[in-house]
């Protein structure tokens, strides 16, 4: 066995930092069909995972991929799998029942621009809305998107962390060019990556309710074969895990679904703000586009322009309160984003009215060019 | 801030020498390298290319605009990337590979028979480790400690050596040609007393190598 956390400086693509943040997450599991930008994950956790006891298996598709995950999951490890576009799409059925089930693991979208097949080498953030509500029924997840290699090590462990706590499959929203880029990434020391785990039943087994929530509102989870109870379904499902198709049991797990994400939004929801003590023009981004707005907000304040930058790192659940509180004070939002305003339509929502959301549309593809942000930065101050 | 472009053929090691070069200054020359590179069917075979972003600090917009470095290792690549090149700039070329049209005034040219060079210690497919050494010794933006410490991990283990060698063989060349061009300056700087010799010195640099 060779050791999970490569300590040390290294020069790697934001593909194989998510890799290496999963194997130091503790993932042990991983099932994937291989598709552009997202292949190169799957590349090295297939030359890693073997190393640390781990398994590795190319599905025959993303359907499967995503199934092979939830499966494993409930073994008691910890599961990843990675893909773009049309393999999101594919897993959008089976995303649900990750939520349904309440099953911890972690899917990483390295997007591309669609709809369809799209632009399969170059980037997009067309996805974002999709992550949020692409699959039937209504649901919270988490998403976190990374903006660098270095991000794509520490969000994917940030990544495991919610998922194993709250039991829910987080998305790692990352995209073609922050997968493909190499830049250098730090790997701390093993005993310095806090690591969470899966809240574990204890007491009676013969009393043991499958999905009684615990004091944060998740129900601890057994794994497959230690003695418990456990039965795992998709239908609607009392406290047992038993199917009841009732509307007292629906509105009981929907509670619980919901609860455990809305009621737990300051431990899940991470931003960060740069120059935003007297900004009055905020840019919000995520992902790649967090680099670019970096570099308008910089060239903004060398001309006098007083602008800032909300970053979600977590962009679902949607940091609403932070924006509203925002809206009060500042005179607009600016949101570049490679998509023609899904999360712009957010901000505006949560805005209330009170503070224009003024979109930076670019139909993905290439990264903006600064100066488009800046223009918009320049007009909104008007 | 420096924006470099190493560009060429499929198969030449031109993504390679981007994640040389980004590695070298990242790890071991304490700077921000950030290397994309072009990624697509137009890639394999034809023009291809890695672009690096070196800077003090953190480096936010991930692509070049403006290239101040344009290095090219065939003729395609050489047309197609040579008009971003900055009016300043510097051009740095495979000799053999690559015909100049004519420039702009103020670009500075450098060729290295790179691929011949490497022909010559046994195999071409050192070419762009000599392009490499070349480049360093030319731009002074990376150092060669750095360059040569960067080497494992991204070379085979076993031909390590030869390609410090091929590196050095390149870096050797592109000194000596900087050193050259600072003599030729101060001699215009002064201008001697007689008219100098219409033959002198007029051996071309690749033949006083062999």
């Amino acid at each position: 066995m060779k050791p999970a956390v490569r300590t040390g400086s290294h020069y790697i693509t934001g593909d194989v930092a998510c890799a290496e943040g999963a194997i130091a997450a503790g993932c042990r599991f991983f099932g994937a069909y291989p598709i552009t930008p997202a292949t190169e994950v799957a590349e090295h956790m297939a030359e890693r995972l073997p190393d640390v006891g781990g398994t590795f298996i190319q599905m025959e598709d993303e359907i499967a991929a995503i199934a092979s995950i939830l499966g494993a999951s409930w073994t008691g490890v910890k599961t990843m799998t990675a893909t773009s576009g049309p393999g999101f799409s594919l897993m959008m059925e089976n995303l649900g029942l990750g939520v349904c089930t309440e099953t911890p693991c972690v899917i990483v979208n390295v997007q591309r621009t669609g709809p369809s097949t799209g632009l399969p080498t170059q980037t997009g953030q067309g996805d974002m809305m999709q992550a949020r509500w692409g699959s039937h029924g209504d649901y919270e997840l988490i998403a976190i998107a990374p903006s660098s290699p270095q991000d794509c090590f520490y969000h994917t462990i940030l990544a495991f962390n919610l998922s194993e706590k709250y039991r829910v499959p987080v998305l790692v929203m990352a995209d073609e060019i922050v997968g493909h880029m190499s830049e250098k990434v730090v790997i701390p020391d093993a005993k310095e990556i806090t690591l969470v785990s899966r809240p574990k039943p204890k007491g009676r087994k013969d009393r043991f309710r499958l999905y009684e929530p615990g004091p944060n509102g998740v129900a601890p989870m057994p794994a497959i074969g230690e003695g418990y109870n456990v039965h795992v379904t998709g239908l609607t499902h009392d406290e047992r895990g038993y199917p009841s198709m009732t509307v007292e049991a629906q509105e009981q797990m929907m509670a619980r679904l919901k609860g455990k994400i809305r009621n737990n939004l300051d431990d899940i929801i991470h931003t960060e703000e740069y120059l935003m003590e007297d900004a009055d023009i905020v840019i919000v981004s995520y992902g790649i586009s967090v680099r670019t707005g970096l570099t308008a907000v910089d060239e903004a304040r060398k001309l006098g322009y007083k602008a800032g930058l909300f970053r979600l790192i977590t962009v679902w659940p949607f940091p609403e309160g932070r924006i509203k509180a925002l809206a009060k004070k500042v005179k607009a939002f600016v949101v570049p984003e490679l998509n023609l305003g899904q999360i712009r339509r957010e901000v505006e929502r949560c805005a209330f009215g009170r503070a224009p959301a003024i979109g930076v549309p670019h139909c993905g593809g290439w990264v903006h060019d600064p100066d488009d942000i800046l223009k918009t930065i320049k007009e909104a101050a008007r | 801030m420096n924006e470099i472009r190493f560009s060429g053929y499929g198969g030449q090691g031109i993504i390679r020498c981007g994640l040389i070069t980004g590695k070298a200054v990242s790890l071991f020359d304490n700077k921000f390298g950030t290397m994309t590179q072009s990624f697509g069917p137009e890639a394999r075979g034809s023009a291809c290319s890695s672009q690096v972003v070196i800077s003090e600090d953190r480096v936010l917009y991930p692509y070049i605009t403006r290239p101040e470095i344009l290095v090219s290792m065939s003729q395609d690549a050489y047309e197609k990337y040579e008009p971003e090149l900055r009016a300043d700039g510097i051009l740095i070329y495979d000799t053999d590979l690559v015909r100049l049209k004519p420039l702009r005034a103020q670009i500075k040219v450098y060729g290295v028979p790179s691929t011949r060079f490497a022909e010559e210690m046994g195999n071409r497919i050192f070419a762009n480790l000599v392009m490499l050494g070349f480049f360093t010794g030319i731009s002074q933006v990376v150092s060669a400690e750095a360059m040569k410490k960067a080497l494992p991990g991204l070379v085979p283990k076993r031909f390590l050596e030869l390609n410090i060698r091929a590196f050095e063989k390149g870096y050797d060349y592109g000194i000596e040609l900087l050193a050259k061009e600072k003599q030729e300056a101060q001699k215009e700087a002064k201008p001697p007393e007689k008219p100098p010799l219409p033959e002198a010195k007029k051996t071309p640099p690749r033949k006083a190598k062999q």
